[in-house]
Parts: C-alpha cells; structure tokens; sequence
C-alpha cells in the first residue's frame, strides 16, 4: 500500500504497463473501442464495467491471448517494449513471467489431467532454468505462500479435488511463480463465494506485497475496486468512459454512467427504505451502436449534442478523466450524489401506509423443523447407502402477511433444497411446512392446486424458465387459461403494465426480450393469479447491475402494493438488504441466524452471520478501506459429513477465542435458534453483538 | 480401483457366459452337422453317422440341453470341443487367432496414431486447407466399402508391381509357401504381404479416428486451460500439444482399445480379400460347414475379446484421467 494514492503518470516514475488505443474488431464488430491506460509499479488499476462492455477482451488482448481472428490495433508497451504485433516467441517469454494474468473460472483453467503442483512447477521452468526437483520444490512454496493447508500434499492433489477457493489460489500462485511485475486479474472472484471472495483478496494483496508487482483488476463489482484499487478505469460500451483515483472517480463522478451505476449498485449500508437507482434501457450490442455517446439512450441528462458525436476521454481534473459533455457541468457548482440525479425511476414506492405490527398480522407460510436429506449410494447393481448429504436439517421460519424474508447463504447451504421442498407441497421428509394456515402433509391434488394459486415462483434464470415457443401473452396467460379464466387479454395487458412492459409487445417472444425485461415477463406470470405469496430463486443475480435495481425496485414496489409476502432466496446480501423485511441466514442446512433485516445486518449475532457481513465489500472507498473483515478459515464443510455440535466450530472465529471449557459446549451440544431480543434469534451458544456493516 | 476391476471382471464372466451360451444354443438349433455326413459318398450308414456325431457332441438325436451340458461342462475345463470332422477346435482357433492378430495389430497402431495426428493438425488449423482436405478424404474413405476399398488398393498394387517390373507388394496370403533364403528373406516376405491389408484397415481407422479426434480437440482447444498454459509462457504449440492434445487423447485410447477387440474376430472382409486365414474368416467357413462347436467357440472369443477390450479401455481411462479415478 506504498504508493495508495498514484495518480496515473503524475507521480513520474515510468509505467510498468501503458495501452493506448487499443481497439479489437471481432470480423466488424468492434468490441473494444479505443482503451488506453497506464499502471505503475506497485499499482492497483480497476476496470469495471458490466457484462459485453468489453473489458476482459481488453485484458486479454494486453495478454495477446484472443484467439487469431481477432484484429487487435492500437498499442501495448510493457516496460517500454511493444507487444502488439511481437513475434509469439517474445511474447511468450514475457507472459508469465513478466507479466501474468488470473482467469475467472478456476475450475476451467486448470488442465484437468495434470497435478496441480505440476501445473506449478511447469510455469517456473518455463522461465526459470531449474531442476526438475527445485522447481517442484518452489511450487510447495508457492502454495504455502498463497495459504494451501498441506502444501505438500495438495501439490501432488488435482484441479477436480481442489474446492473453487483453493483453486482461485492455485492460480495466484502460478501467476506469481517468476515475481512478475504485472499481473492481470479478470473478474478473480466472480465465481466464488463472498467469504472466500475475501479470503482470495487477502491473498491477492499478499501476493502484490511480495511481488511488489502492479495489478489490473478487471470486475464488475464497485465493491470490491472500491476495497483494494488505487485508480479506476471504467469501461462503456468497449471504451473508457471514467478514469481517475478511486475516490475521485466514487465521490466525484463526473460520467453520468458511473453515478448510475454506483446508484443502482445494492449496497449492505443502505436499508429497505433507500430505493436503488436504476438506469434506464440496457447495455448496447456492440455491432448496434447508437451515433453518439453510446451512453447517450439510456442517459437521464442526454442533450442533442449527446446524439451527435462521441466524446472523447478527456481530463476533467488533475488525473482525472471522463468522457462526456456535460462533465464540466456535473463537476462544476457541487458534486452530484447519486440521489440527485433525476430519473423515471426515482421514487420507486408511492406513499404506502405503514403495516400493521408483525404479530397482528396472519401467517402465510410457516416452516417448522424442515428436513431434506439425499442419500449418497454406491454401485450399480446392488445399490447401497453409503452416506447422506444433509441439505437441509431442520430450518424454522414463518413469513407473515406482507412480508419478505430473504433466505441468504454461501453455495452449498441448502437454500435450493429448501425452497424446493416448499413447493413439493407433499409431506417432508421431516418437520412441517404449512402454507396459508394449511399443513401441505394433509393436501389432496385438489388441494394443492388450490394453494398452488396464491403461491407462485420466480426462478434464477429468465431466459431458461420461460418456454421461447411461446408468446409473452401465452406465457403469462398460462397460469389464468390452467386454473379455468377465460377472457385472458385484458388481464394479461394490465399485468404486463404493472410490471413496466409495453402491453403491445405482448405478442412477441421471450428473445426478442432483454434479461431485465425477461425477468419482468417472469414475475408477471407469477403475478397473474394474484397470488399471496411468490416465492423467488436468486430473481437477480443473472442480471448486470444497472438492470438488477429495476427489477429490485419493482419487486419491492409490488410488494409494497399489492400486500404480498415474498420468500427472497439469494446469496447476495447486499440485494437481500434492499428489499427483506425479516432474514434468515443459512449455514450447512442450519439457520445460522434469523431476525429483522436492521437487526441483523445492524447488530449481528452470529459468528457466522458476522463473518459473512464483513466480507461483502461496500462500494465506498472510504467506507470499505475502514471496515474490519472477518476472514474464514478454509472451505464449507462437506454437508455429508458436518462437524458435531454447532455446525460452524470449524471456522468460527469466537470458537478460537474460547477457553477450552467453554469449547466443549460447541463440540458436543448442536445449538438451537434461540430468541435473543424479540424475534431476533441466533443458533449460538454464545452469541454477541457486532457491527460489522 | 481393485475392487473396481474385480467387480468389473465378474459382471464380464457373467456377460460372457450368457453370451457364449445363446451362440451354443442358437447354433446348435440352426446349424446341421449331420447333413454334412450324409452328404458324402458313399453316404455312411446312419448308425456310423450318429457314432461320430455322438463323440464330437454333435448329434442332434441327443436332447439339446443335454448336448448343451456336456459343452459347457468341457468349456468350463478348457476343452472348446471338436470340429465336425474331429479336429480339435482350441488348436485350429489358437492357429487363426496367430494369423488375425499379426494382421490387423500393425494397421491398427498406424491407423490410430496416423488417425490422431491427422485429426489434432486439422482441428488446430480448422478451415484450413488441411482441415478440409483431411475432412474430405475420411468422408470418401468412409463411403466406400472395405471389400470396394481393399480391391482397389489390390489392382493399384499389381498395376506398380507391373510397372516397376518387381514384386513390390503381394496380393495374397501371409507368406510365400516354399520359400527359401532364410530369415531376412522371410521377414521382407512377410512385410511384402502385410502392406497391403495393413495399409488397407490403417485407411479405415485413419478416416475414423481422424474425425473422432478432430472434434475432441476443438472442444478443448479454446478450453481456458490451455489459454492459462500460454498466459503462463508456454508458446502456442507447447500449450497445444502438452496441455489440449493430451487431454484430448483421453476418448481416443479408450476407443483405440475398443478398436483392437472387435476387430480380432470383425476383420473378415480384409482378410477374405487378401486371402488371411484368420478368425473372421474362419467364423463364416464354420457357419457354413455347420460346424457348431467353432462357432460357438469363436462367440466365446469374440465376447471375451470385446469385454477385454472394454475393460481395458476403462483402465486407460482411469489412468489417463485422473477425474474418473475414484474409490
């Protein structure tokens, strides 16, 4: 953190890595557009932009990795060397060694037949001219250094046995192997959960520390750049449309893109009652741009001018760029926070009386003891259990008139299997689920059909839970034609308005459809019964940002109108904060915590829950660089065999600090919720207050 | 993974069992080794003809099961039983595995490492003019029959000998009979006669593996992992072959496996056309000398050839991809 604050090429020292101009053509599309920028030694730059604004195209070009039918122009100066157009021979010799690069998806990126060890210790020796024996040698220390438990005997493990964390790691530590002087990191921890997020950029500032090399930090999340990055470069539509040091560029945005996007961004430290902001439209195809600024469509402050010609990135403030015409407007009488920025969204939630107090109102679906295991069978012939993977083991929450309970946790903690089994409306294997006052083991089929109409779901996908054969009108009219309506039209229009659809593009297909606006389509069939409770299935977080707070902000206004409950499933807490009244936190099967939003993403009880809080990063420079982070120790436990006791001891940091005595309880007794003030309860023996937000 | 194969081995004596028996039966039904007495002259007399059937367990007097029982009881002591004129059918099936294995081993090996190379080299130039004359010359060679394939190769052959005025390549059989000169001169005899039908399976397998392989390739070949091999500095071809041809491989040699145990007793029409007197030749002679004891016991073959090969493929398998290698 030696040089937090360099400002691009001010501070005078040479640029490790300087791109100027860089375009890439895909046949005549051009995907990147012109993107230059300079890192110096030591440097964190993050490039964040949402999906198809051609970041990582960017990256991979600098890398001379795209694939040979792509045009790449412009240019690329390593140290001062070009290597746009350098013979493969010199650029290989570069790469990994000089200058390296972390890729998205660790599981892909490893070569599956080979140890990891190996992989390691090959790219030592293609740089390095060391014995075979060294070179396996420096790869345990490479994996020491990148904090693999047993180093030495995970080296000789595979890609497949390695979980996604301790991938992501292994990657680190091939990118560091020949202490480069650049490493380039594309979206490092899209794919991984967020305690394990945390513990990835922990390694990846450990590892800077040691190389004391620069960092590309290619994201989508405001978070985490806003957590670890010097300077910010943010990409639109295949350029760079803001660049400056990370809290000119957060609290002194002078692109009207970057305020939305900062203003549609959920965030931990905002409540229910601080509506997102989003941006109107979505993202353009890069081979359909419109004439000018390509922001220009979906701009809330647009002139004519706008339409005419692109503006160029040009300084706005001493290193600090943006490329937009009104940017000296913006800049000039007071910075605009988001807030301020008019746009057709702005005040999502008309004036809603407040609801009644929570014990007055009627329990619309209770959960009580709810078990779901899958029995894990070997052979084919003789089949026989051999384990049980323990999804879902007793989890108890009810969700009243009205009301959103966000259901949040890591991959792997049973969220899924227990929505799942809500709507089975058949008998659990164990425990009770009783939705609108009426036990689902008790149902006949007429019955379930019954309920089935005031409980209806949203699943995580648009695309894939919408049959692309049918008409938007069919699809939403499905549910009213199978429970016996008739004169579906006027019903159908009326419901595509209430979610913000144009009723005349009913007759179209769900592709001709943007992901946010597929969403819409999907929540309106769940609305089409008038249903009481709608149960959603991570609604959002298939969608990029700017569209993800339209669809929040919807969801959140329908509820506020039309008195619906929700079951929110997500493992976003951030998203969870914006629209859950009450939340459930989840941990290998078990509520870990459950209680109203304020009070548990306020005072957290919860190892866990406090842990988990602390790791999502705020997209506040300041904010975040203040908070503290809990980090976890190693993976989630395999849920077919959990620890005893509380099912968290392994990683629980509390667990850590207690005396032996007090541990035993941990070990030896399995905690239940138990209520700590009013409906705030914990499943911890010695659960504590903690801000961590 | 013992107790996997061993799992694996019993299912496969099972499989085998089953198998070999229904070709005993079926045979045993269909076929009709007395005709093949009473069809000499002079014809023997019946009683004659029931003795020898009745000591080679041929005798379809005898009950079926009980002729079944006696068979599968010398099975199951290593005795395969007896032609129908009384040779014995071990011997005659050890003699045609010799000559089928010596055939079609070498065209294999070429056919699948030729096949392989050819397939990675067009996937890594896809479009390319290798890549479409490689695809186009495995349609054609795919098209055409192997009796049609092999008959070609045979007059193209004879017309260079012609031309040449030597004796290049030999059209029939295995070797020369009655040739003399010692060891060198019988090997290049050997060789003289096993280019041809070599060169003729190896085209075949080259046309499928080359496709076969192809495909797995670009499947891996914009895989991320090679991309990491490169952006680790390896250059372009090294990440190519060490990192995509290798995980790409995994499919072909566990097919190659497969290959090599159907065609032990499926190598029929090469060996006809070049007159081999090997297993797949040997299969059609006995259906049509009725003899049911060789054709069971080429079934027998031709299942434990095939499971073998099966379970081979699975241990190649498991050794070349460690993600299979489990419990």
């Amino acid at each position: 953190m030696t040089t937090g604050t360099a400002t691009g090429t001010a501070t005078g020292t040479a640029p490790v890595l300087e791109v100027r101009d860089l375009e890439v053509r895909f046949g005549d599309v051009p995907v990147v557009r012109g993107v230059g920028y300079t890192v110096e030694p030591g440097e964190v730059l993050g490039v964040v932009g949402e999906s198809g604004a051609g970041k990582s195209v960017a990256s991979l070009a600098v890398m001379g990795l795209l694939p040979r039918h792509a045009k790449v122009s412009g240019s690329v100066l390593l140290h001062g060397r070009e290597l746009l157009g350098a013979p493969e021979k010199e650029l290989a010799a570069v790469r990994g060694d000089t200058m390296s690069m972390i890729f998205q998806d660790p599981l892909s990126a490893l070569t599956p037949v080979y140890r990891v060890g190996d992989q390691l210790a090959e790219a030592v020796r293609v740089h390095q001219r060391v014995s075979r024996e060294r070179a396996a040698e420096r790869a345990v220390e490479l994996l020491d250094l990148v904090g693999i438990p047993n180093p030495r005997q995970r080296a000789r493990a595979f890609p497949h046995e390695f979980s996604g964390g301790m991938r992501q790691r292994a990657m680190i530590a091939m990118a560091i192997a020949n202490d480069p002087d650049v490493i380039i990191c594309d979206e490092p921890t899209t794919a991984l959960d967020v305690t394990i997020q945390a513990q990835v950029l922990e390694v990846l500032k450990s590892a800077r520390r040691e190389t004391g090399a620069a960092i590309v930090l290619i994201t989508h999340d405001l978070g985490v750049v806003a957590g670890i990055a010097d300077r910010v470069l943010v990409m639109y539509a295949g350029r760079g449309v803001e660049a400056g040091t990370v809290r000119d560029v957060y609290h002194r945005s002078r692109m009207p893109y970057t305020i939305g996007l900062l203003g549609s961004v959920p965030r931990l430290d905002a409540g229910r009652d601080v509506p997102l902001v989003p941006i109107d439209g979505s993202p353009p195809s890069a081979a359909a741009l419109p004439p000018g600024c390509p922001f220009e469509p979906r701009c809330p402050m647009a002139i004519p001018a706008c339409a005419r010609a692109e503006p160029p990135l040009a300084e706005v403030a001493p290193g600090h760029s943006a490329a937009c015409v009104r940017s000296g407007e913006i800049g000039e009488p007071r910075p605009v926070p988001p807030e301020d920025v008019p746009t057709a969204a702005a005040g999502a939630y008309p004036g809603v009386p407040p609801p009644r107090p929570r014990e007055g109102r009627a329990v619309v679906l209770e959960v009580d003891g709810l078990v779901k295991h899958h029995p894990l069978t070997k052979g084919a012939v003789f089949r026989r259990r051999v384990g049980t993977v323990h999804a879902v083991d007793g989890v108890s929450f009810d969700i009243r008139e009205g009301e959103t309970l966000g259901l949040v946790g890591e991959s792997g903690c049973g969220k899924t299997t227990a929505l799942m089994e809500i709507l089975e409306l058949a008998r659990p294997e164990r425990g009770r689920v009783v939705v609108f006052g009426r036990d689902t083991a008790a149902l006949t089929p007429h019955d379930r059909l019954a309920v089935r109409r005031h409980l209806q779901v949203v699943f995580q996908d648009p695309l894939a839970s919408l049959d692309p054969r049918m008409t938007v009108h069919d699809i939403v009219g499905e549910p009213l034609v199978t429970h016996g309506y008739t004169d579906t039209g006027p019903r159908v229009r009326r419901l595509l308005r209430l979610v913000g659809l144009e009723p005349a593009h009913a007759a179209r297909y769900p592709q001709d459809f943007s992901g946010g606006q597929r969403q819409r389509i999907a929540v309106a069939r769940a609305l089409a019964l008038e249903p009481k409770l709608i149960v959603l299935d991570e609604p959002v977080s298939a969608l990029d940002v700017s569209i993800q707070a339209g669809v929040i902000n919807l969801l959140a206004g329908l509820a506020d109108r039309l008195g619906l409950s929700y079951l929110f499933v997500a493992h976003d807490l951030a998203v969870v904060r914006h629209i859950a009244h009450r939340v459930a936190v989840m941990y290998l099967g078990r509520i870990a915590e459950i209680g109203g939003a304020d009070q548990v993403y306020g005072a957290p009880m919860h190892p866990y829950t406090q842990a988990l809080l602390s790791a999502v990063p705020i997209p506040d420079p300041d904010k975040e660089r203040r908070r503290r982070r809990i980090l976890l120790d190693g993976d989630l436990p395999s849920p077919a065999d959990p620890p005893s006791g509380c099912r968290f001891r392994t990683r629980c940091p509390k667990f850590k600090v207690l005396t032996d005595a007090q541990r035993v309880r941990c070990v030896e007794e399995e905690p239940a919720v138990r209520p700590l003030e009013g409906d705030h309860g914990a499943s911890c023996h010695y659960a504590e207050k903690l801000g961590v937000v | 993974m013992a107790g996997f194969l061993l799992r694996r081995l019993v299912n496969y004596a099972v499989l085998i069992a089953v198998a070999t028996s229904l070709a005993y039966i079926l045979a045993a039904l269909a076929l009709d080794p007395r005709s093949n007495y009473e069809g000499r002259s002079p014809r023997p007399p019946a009683a004659v003809i029931d003795a020898q059937l009745s000591l080679y367990n041929l005798n379809d007097h005898t009950p079926l099961i009980q002729r079944y029982l006696r068979w599968a009881g010398d099975v199951a002591r290593g005795d395969l039983g007896r032609t129908w004129n009384g040779d014995r059918v071990d011997a005659e099936l050890r003699r045609r595995l010799g000559v089928t294995a010596r055939l079609i081993l070498l065209g294999l090996v070429i056919g699948g490492v030729a096949g392989v190379l050819i397939g990675a080299l067009a996937a890594v130039r896809q479009y390319g003019w290798f890549d479409r004359l490689s695809t186009v010359t495995a349609f054609l060679v795919l098209a055409i029959p192997t009796v049609v394939l092999a008959n070609m190769l045979i007059i193209a052959a004879v017309w260079l000998n012609d031309h040449l005025g030597v004796q290049v390549f030999l059209v029939s059989g295995e070797e020369t009979p009655g040739l003399e000169g010692g060891v060198g001169a019988d090997v290049l005899d050997r060789v003289k006669h096993l280019a041809l039908p070599t060169l003729s399976l190896a085209v075949g397998q080259i046309a499928v593996y080359s496709r076969y392989q192809r495909n797995m390739m670009l499947d891996v070949m914009d895989a991320d992992f090679v991309r990491t091999a490169m952006a680790k500095g390896l250059r372009r071809r090294t990440a190519l072959v060490k990192h995509a041809l290798r995980t790409a491989l995994i499919p072909a040699v566990t097919y190659f496996a497969f290959t090599f145990g159907s065609l032990l007793v499926g190598a029929t029409i090469t060996e006809s056309v070049f007159g081999w007197h090997g297993m797949g030749e040997e299969l059609v002679a006995s259906i049509r000398s009725n003899d049911v004891n060789m054709v069971a016991a080429i079934s027998c073959f031709a299942a434990l050839a095939v499971l073998t090969a099966s379970l081979a493929s699975d241990v190649l398998q498991a050794v070349l991809d460690p993600r299979v290698r489990v419990g």
